[in-house]
C-alpha cells in the first residue's frame, strides 16, 4: 500500500430528513452557547462593560446638563462623561477589589473578600447549572432547588441540637440532598416521560417557592416562634460557617466548599467514567445510547448532582451570608444568575470559578458604585444581561436565519 | 442545450473543494461524473444549480455566460436537478408536487390543477412513465417517486438534467429502469449529468466519463474501461476490488433468531416474524432496498428497539430482553449504519471514541476513574493497526474524512473480545481504499471464528462478503440464498418476488 494522502473531504452532510436537520440546528446552537471557547466569554464581558459605560454616562445628570450646551462648550460634556465613567469604575474597583483609600492592607483588601463572599454561592450554583449543560440538559430550576436546600438545611441548622464540628456538615449534606431531590423530580420526569426539564424545573421553582413560603408562615415548621412574619429563627451558633480569615471579614468557610466543588466537578467531568458518559450524552445522545450508555440513568444522575450543588448554594446562603434567619427570598436570584455564570464560564469548572468571582465583584462593586457615585444598581443587572446576550446571540441568530457557521466547512483532515 | 463549466474553483477556507474544473456536456449525451465521496462532485453541482457561488470560473449554456444567484434562476435557464433525497411533499398528489413552486393559476389566483394534471400526463406519455397525476406521493414506490422528480424537472423545460447519486435508494431493477429513462431522455436531446460512485452504472450508461479526485479533474475515461481502471483513476492508486477469502468454515450456530417481530412507533410491523441463524465463522449478508426493516432488525438485535415477539439467542443465552450494555457485554460488536448519528461523538477525540462503548469498566476505567494512560497506549496502537489517518489521537473524530471516521468505529468494535459482529452499512460513504480495508478486516474477523451479520443496500458489498444471503422485503425474509446467488436473483428478491428457479423478467 502506498502512502497516499487521504481525501480531504468537506464535511459530508449525511442522509438527514429536514426535521432532523431542524432539530440538529437548534441543538447545535444550544451546544455552541453553552460550550464555546473562553475567548468569546472574555469578549462578551468587555463588550457588555463598554455598553455599561455608555449607560453610566448617559444616565448621569451632570452629563445630561453639560450636553445641553454641547455645541458651545463640547469639552465640558466630554469632561463630564470621563468623570462619570472613571468615577464609576473607580468606585467599582474600590468596592470590589481593593480600597486604596484605606490606611492598611488588611482593611484595603476587605472589598475583595466581599467579592469572594458574594461569589461563594454563585460558584456552587454555576457549577450545578454548568454540569447539566455538559450532559445536554438545562436546569433552570436553581431557585427552587436552592430554596429547598436552604429550607431543609436551615431547619437542621436552627432546630437540631448537634455538636460544633458536626452540625454544619450535617446541614450541608441534608441541604444538598434536598436540592438533589428537587432536581431529581425533573430528571425522572425527563427520563421516563420525556417531559422537558426546562419547563418542569421552572414550574418546580414556583412549587418550591410557595412550599417554602408556607413552611415559613406555619408555626411549628420553619417560622420563628412568637413571630408572625414568614421568616425562620436565626441559625444555631454551632451550625454557622466559621469565618475564614478572622472576624473582620465576612468571608466564611463556605468559600472553601465552593473551591472543593470546582475541583470535584472538574474531576468528575474530565477524569471519571461518569463524566465521560455525561459528555457523551450531552454531545450525541444517540451515539451514547448505541454505545450502551444508559441515557435515562445519566439524565437522572446529572439532574440530581446539579440539584445537590444548588442545594449547597442554598446552604451557603443560610450558614454564611444571612445567618440571622431566612425568608422565602433567601435565594437572592442566585439560581438565575447561576445560568449566566455557567454560560460565561463555558460550562467548564475553572471557567465557572472565574465567572463566579466576576459576578461576585459585580455585586460587591455595584453597591459601592451606587453608594459613592449614585450609579443605578440596575446598570449592573443590564451588564449581566448583556453578557448573556452577547454570548447567546450569535449562535441563536445563525440558527434562526440558517446562516452557516463561519469557517465551518474548513473542518477537513490534514493527515 | 450545451452546458459548459470553465475553470470552476470553489474553496471553503483552506480546503479547495473544486480546483479549476472544466466540464462540457453536449446535448444528447450522458456525462458521468465519477469520484469518491468528498471528491467535490456535489460542490460542483451545487455551484451549477446556484446553491453555491463559485470563487472563480464561469458557467455557460449554449456559449452564453450565466450568473445564477439561486436555484430559481438555474431552473429558469433550463437546468433541472434530481436530488438524492427527494424534494417531494408526501401528502400532495403527483400533480400538486409537480406544479409546486410555479403553480399555474387562473383568474384571481385560483390554482389550475387541471393544467398541472395535463402536464404530468403529457410528459408521462412522452417517456412512457406510467405515473398517475392524482396518486399521493407517499403511496408511490421509491422508483416512481424518483420519476415524479424527473417529471418535475422536465415540466420546467429542463434541457440539462443533473442526477445526483440517483440509484442509492433503488432496487437493481428500478436502477435498470432509470437507466432506460436516462437513455430515452438523452435520445430526446437532453444533456444529462450523472453523478455516482458506482462503477457498474457508469459503464452501463455513460457516453463520456470525467473522473474527479480531490477537487480536480484527473482524467476522462471511456465507458469501455474496466472497473479496476476506473477505480484506480478515482483513488489514485491500484485498487483490489475483490476481497480474497477462503470458503467459510462455519461452526456451531451462534446467533439464533426465532420469530423476531418489531413494531415502529405507529404500531406498523417493520420486522415481521423473522427467523435465521448465523454460525460461528460465517458471514451472513442481509440484502434489501433501504427501508425494508434491516435497520430495525439490527437495532432490535442489539437492544436498541423493543422486541414485540420472538427470541434472540447468542450461544444459547437468551438476549432478547437485554439492554444495549448487556448485549455488548455478551460479546456483540455493533457497527451502526449511520456513523455520525449513532457511531461517533464527533466532538470527542479519536481516543475517546475508541472507548465509547467500553466506559463501564476495565481496562479503561478503574474505580470510576478514566485510565488515560491505558487509553492513550491503546489508541496509538489501534490507530496504527487500523491505518486511521490522523495527525494525533487527540484529534476530534469529526475532523476526519468519512472513511477514517468509519475506521474508528470498525476499530473500536473489532478490538474488543467479540463473538458476533453486526455490521450495518459498514462502508457507506467511505472511499474505495477504506472499503477494501474494512472488508478485509471483516473477513479476518470471520476467519478467527466470529459470527458476522452484514447489512448492506449495496449488492456489490453483499456479494463480496457473504457466505449466505438473506433478502428482506417489507420486514419479512423473502429467502435465504447461497453467497454466489446471481445479481438478477437477488434483485428480484429485493423487489419481493421469490424467483421460481431461474431469474425472471424485471418487475
Amino acid at each position: 500500500m502506498t502512502a497516499t494522502m487521504p481525501a480531504p473531504s468537506p464535511e459530508q452532510p449525511t442522509a438527514q430528513t429536514p426535521e432532523e436537520a431542524q432539530r440538529g440546528r437548534w441543538r447545535q446552537a444550544l451546544r455552541e452557547i453553552t460550550l464555546g471557547g473562553p475567548l468569546i466569554g472574555l469578549i462578551a464581558v468587555v463588550l457588555a462593560m463598554l455598553v455599561g459605560s455608555i449607560l453610566i454616562a448617559a444616565t448621569d445628570p451632570k452629563v445630561a446638563a453639560t450636553a445641553g450646551y454641547f455645541f458651545s462648550r463640547p469639552g465640558d460634556t466630554f469632561g463630564a462623561i470621563w468623570e462619570s465613567i472613571s468615577g464609576a469604575y473607580t468606585a467599582f474597583f474600590k468596592g470590589a477589589i481593593y480600597n486604596f483609600s484605606r490606611p492598611d492592607f488588611a482593611s484595603g483588601i476587605k472589598p475583595f473578600t466581599e467579592t469572594l463572599t458574594f461569589a461563594t454561592p454563585l460558584i456552587a450554583a454555576g457549577l450545578g447549572v454548568g454540569l447539566t449543560f455538559r450532559a445536554g440538559l438545562f436546569n433552570i430550576g436553581g431557585r427552587g432547588q436552592m430554596l429547598l436546600g436552604s429550607a431543609i438545611g436551615g431547619w437542621i441548622a436552627f432546630a437540631a441540637p448537634l455538636p460544633v464540628g458536626l452540625h454544619p456538615v450535617v446541614v450541608v449534606i441534608v441541604g444538598m440532598a434536598a436540592g438533589a431531590f428537587w432536581a431529581g423530580i425533573a430528571g425522572v420526569l425527563k427520563a421516563y416521560t420525556g417531559a422537558h426539564e426546562v419547563i418542569v424545573t421552572i414550574m418546580l421553582n414556583y412549587v418550591g417557592y410557595y412550599l417554602v413560603f408556607w413552611m415559613l408562615s406555619t408555626p411549628g415548621l420553619l417560622q420563628a416562634p412568637g413571630s408572625n412574619n414568614p421568616k425562620s429563627p436565626p441559625m444555631a451558633e454551632t451550625a454557622v460557617f466559621p469565618p475564614l480569615l478572622g472576624d473582620q471579614y465576612n468571608l466564611h468557610v463556605g468559600f472553601l466548599l465552593s473551591i472543593a466543588a470546582v475541583v470535584v466537578v472538574w474531576w468528575i467531568l474530565e477524569r471519571s467514567s461518569l463524566g465521560f458518559a455525561f459528555r457523551a450524552v450531552g454531545l450525541n445522545p444517540r451515539a451514547a445510547q448505541t454505545a450502551g450508555i444508559n441515557t435515562k440513568r445519566i439524565t437522572i444522575i446529572a439532574m440530581c448532582m446539579s440539584g445537590a450543588l444548588l442545594g449547597l448554594a442554598g446552604v451557603q446562603q443560610v450558614l454564611g451570608t444571612v445567618t440571622t434567619g431566612f425568608s422565602a427570598g433567601i435565594d437572592a436570584g442566585i439560581g438565575f444568575d447561576a445560568i449566566t455564570v455557567a454560560l460565561l464560564g463555558r460550562s467548564n469548572p475553572w471557567g465557572i470559578l472565574a465567572a463566579g468571582v466576576l459576578f461576585g465583584a459585580f455585586k460587591a462593586g455595584g453597591y459601592a458604585m451606587q453608594a459613592a457615585e449614585g450609579v443605578q444598581i440596575d446598570i449592573v443587572t443590564v451588564v449581566q444581561a448583556l453578557i448573556v446576550l452577547f454570548l447567546a446571540a450569535p449562535p441563536l441568530i445563525r440558527a434562526m436565519f440558517r446562516l452557516p457557521e463561519p469557517g465551518a466547512k474548513r473542518k477537513a483532515v490534514k493527515a | 442545450m450545451k452546458l459548459e463549466l470553465r475553470g470552476i474553483t470553489k474553496t471553503f477556507g483552506a480546503l479547495v473543494a473544486n480546483d479549476h474544473i472544466d466540464l462540457t456536456v453536449e446535448p444528447g449525451e450522458i456525462h458521468c461524473l465519477l469520484g469518491e465521496n468528498g471528491a467535490g462532485k456535489s460542490t460542483l453541482m451545487n455551484v451549477l444549480y446556484g446553491l453555491l457561488q463559485a470563487d472563480s470560473g464561469e458557467i455557460l449554456l449554449d456559449d452564453v455566460v450565466q450568473r445564477f444567484k439561486g436555484p430559481g434562476e438555474a431552473m429558469k435557464a433550463g437546468i433541472g436537478m434530481v436530488h438524492q433525497h427527494f424534494m417531494l411533499i408526501p401528502v400532495f398528489t403527483v400533480a400538486e408536487n409537480v406544479m409546486l413552486g410555479h403553480e399555474p393559476t387562473r383568474f384571481a389566483g385560483a390554482l389550475d390543477l387541471a393544467a398541472a394534471r395535463e402536464r404530468v400526463r403529457e410528459i408521462s406519455a412522452r417517456f412512457g412513465f406510467d405515473v398517475d397525476p392524482d396518486a399521493l406521493v407517499e403511496d408511490l414506490p421509491v422508483g416512481v417517486q424518483q420519476r415524479v422528480e424527473i417529471i418535475k424537472a422536465l415540466s420546467r423545460d429542463a434541457k440539462v438534467l443533473v442526477f445526483d447519486e440517483p440509484t442509492a435508494v433503488l432496487t437493481p431493477q428500478e436502477t435498470d429502469e432509470l437507466m432506460a429513462i436516462m437513455r430515452q431522455l438523452r435520445d430526446a436531446g437532453t444533456a444529462i449529468v450523472f453523478i455516482t460512485h458506482k462503477l457498474r452504472e457508469v459503464r452501463e450508461v455513460a457516453d463520456r466519463i470525467t473522473v474527479i479526485r480531490l477537487g480536480k479533474v484527473v482524467g476522462e475515461a471511456s465507458p469501455t474501461a474496466s472497473n479496476e481502471e476506473l477505480a484506480t483513476l478515482m483513488v489514485g492508486r491500484d485498487v483490489d476490488l475483490l476481497v480474497d477469502r477462503e470458503p467459510a468454515k462455519p461452526g456451531a450456530p451462534r446467533l439464533v433468531v426465532d420469530g423476531l417481530t418489531v413494531a415502529d412507533h405507529t404500531g406498523q410491523l417493520v420486522v415481521n416474524d423473522i427467523s435465521f441463524e448465523v454460525r460461528a465463522g460465517e458471514i451472513i449478508g442481509v440484502a434489501g432496498v433501504q427501508g425494508n426493516g434491516q435497520t430495525e432488525l439490527t437495532e432490535a438485535l442489539v437492544g436498541l428497539r423493543h422486541v414485540l415477539r420472538g427470541r434472540v439467542h447468542l450461544d444459547g443465552e437468551d438476549i432478547t430482553k437485554h439492554k444495549v450494555r448487556a448485549v455488548l457485554d455478551a460479546g456483540v460488536g455493533y457497527i451502526p449504519e449511520d456513523r455520525s448519528a449513532d457511531g461517533l461523538v464527533k466532538q470527542f477525540t479519536i481516543a475517546e471514541n475508541l472507548m465509547l462503548d467500553r466506559s463501564n469498566g476495565a481496562p479503561f476505567v478503574r474505580f470510576g476513574a478514566l485510565q488515560r494512560g491505558t487509553l492513550a497506549r491503546f489508541a496509538e496502537a489501534t490507530v496504527e493497526e487500523f491505518d486511521i489517518r490522523t495527525p494525533s489521537i487527540a484529534e476530534q473524530a469529526g475532523r476526519l474524512s468519512g472513511g477514517n471516521q468509519q475506521k474508528v468505529v470498525v476499530a473500536r468494535e473489532l478490538s474488543r473480545e467479540i463473538r458476533l459482529l453486526i455490521a450495518s452499512q459498514p462502508t457507506r460513504g467511505v472511499d474505495v481504499g477504506s472499503i477494501e480495508f474494512i472488508h478485509k478486516r471483516i473477513v479476518e474477523a470471520r476467519d478467527s471464528g466470529v459470527a458476522v451479520l452484514v447489512v448492506s443496500t449495496e449488492l456489490e458489498e453483499i456479494q463480496a462478503l457473504s457466505d449466505r444471503i438473506i433478502v428482506m422485503y417489507r420486514g419479512r425474509i423473502v429467502g435465504i440464498v447461497p453467497g454466489d446467488a446471481s445479481r438478477e436473483t437477488l434483485g428480484l428478491m429485493m423487489a419481493g418476488e421469490v424467483p421460481a428457479g431461474a431469474a425472471g423478467e424485471a418487475a
